[in-house]
């Protein structure tokens, strides 16, 4: 058995460390396709958050039976049924988010972030750290989606979580910000900045 | 190993049924509340509706065209809205459409979904040009014109800059609007 202390690191290397986006730049299709306001990326990197909890839970309690050659597809059923819930509770609850969303909500079924958790962690590992895991994932997935969904919408409508707080008179939106172009600038400059820091502070 | 994945593909489906038996209720009445407030926002003065369902010919087969009469508190009827939609710049445009009662002049437009251009195409959105479909005379078609205003009575401004956008309403409208138009002949 594990001690307490491995557990904890299962959970923080997600949020940090190993964090899916800007270290292993896993599921970018979602990062940078909803990332055009908070509120949006929030809703994403819940759901997603919700989806690798659901899977790796699964996964973890049958990766004894599961036999080697037909695991990917039984992932992929699970992984594909928990999404499907998602998706319909978002748009028995949250009809508005659930619009904002559209089709990449059904598409979390092949965000490569939660396969790669149900392959290389879940499937080896025993039930609690591998909740564990998928939470730190899931959360630092949304932490970093909140960030750029953020920055876009400051910068491109002049608001955040759908709050304006400047209005077009003082700032003109930089439009380009909550386009697809604005999501490949945003999430490229703040990669880069986060690896030049990192290695600054190794090399002294 | 197949009746591993078989029995997890069952157990799956037989979860996301019954969910979703579950939450169908919830989601058919957040999509009616959604049509509802788009008929009342088109058709002032409308408290009630009945839904029309008509099934027409057209090119790509069979196509079922829904009508919706605007009611007054007292039951008469205060005019017609209808759904069109037509290829935008980036996807379809979705709107709702009002039709005064004597069937000359539109009572209001709003648009449902677009995904046009921000700050540009997602303009069609906006008050300041949905507003202009408020009066507008629907024969002998809706017009646009650019950079100036409107002169004619069947003629709306298009959008500076979202050219497009602006032609994909028009033009989905006047479309729709003739298949409308018959529809409530024929039943007379």
């Amino acid at each position: 058995m594990a001690g307490s202390g491995t557990i904890l690191k299962e959970f923080k290397k997600g949020l940090w460390a190993e964090n899916p986006v800007i270290k292993m730049l896993l599921g970018m299709c979602p990062a940078l396709a909803v990332t055009n306001s908070a509120t949006n990326g929030f809703a994403m990197g819940m759901a997603t958050t919700f989806v690798v909890i659901s899977s790796s839970t699964m996964v973890s309690l049958i990766r004894r039976i599961v036999p080697r050659q037909v695991r990917i597809p039984t992932y992929i059923v699970i992984i594909a049924g928990f999404v499907t819930l998602a998706d319909l509770f978002l748009k028995a609850q949250f009809p508005v988010i659930s619009k904002a969303l559209g089709p990449y909500v059904p598409l979390i079924v092949v965000n490569c972030l939660i396969m790669g958790r149900a392959e290389f962690f879940a499937s080896r590992h025993p039930l609690f750290p591998a909740i564990m895991d998928a939470l730190g994932m899931g959360l630092g997935f949304t932490g970093v989606l909140v960030v750029l969904g953020g920055i876009r919408e400051i910068l491109g409508s002049g608001s955040i979580f759908g709050v304006v707080f400047m209005t077009e008179e003082v700032f003109t939106p930089w439009v380009v910000m909550i386009l697809p172009a604005g999501a490949f600038l945003t999430l490229g400059l703040l990669i880069g900045i986060i690896n030049y820091a990192s290695q600054r502070r190794e090399s002294t | 190993m197949l009746s591993v994945l078989s029995l997890t593909a069952v157990v799956v489906g037989g979860i996301l049924a019954g969910f979703y038996q579950l939450v169908y209720p919830k989601i058919e009445a957040n999509r009616l509340a959604e049509e509802r407030r788009a008929i009342f926002s088109v058709l002032q003065g409308a408290t009630d509706y009945e839904t029309m369902v008509k099934t027409i010919d057209t090119e790509k087969g069979e196509e079922e065209i829904k009508i919706f009469k605007g009611l007054d508190g007292e039951g008469r009827v205060v005019g017609y809205a209808f759904i069109a939609e037509g290829p935008g710049f980036a996807a379809v445009i979705k709107m709702m459409v009002g039709l005064n009662i004597n069937r000359e002049t539109l009572t209001g437009l709003r648009v449902i979904e677009q995904i046009e251009t921000p700050g540009l195409g997602s303009k069609i959105a906006e008050e300041k040009f949905e507003g202009q479909f408020r009066g507008l005379a629907i024969k002998p078609r809706i017009e646009y014109v650019k950079n100036k205003k409107p002169e004619k009575k069947n003629q709306i401004q298009a959008i500076t800059g979202a050219t497009i956008s602006s032609r994909a309403v028009v033009d989905a409208i006047n479309n729709r609007i003739k298949i409308v138009l018959k529809i409530l002949e024929d039943m007379e």
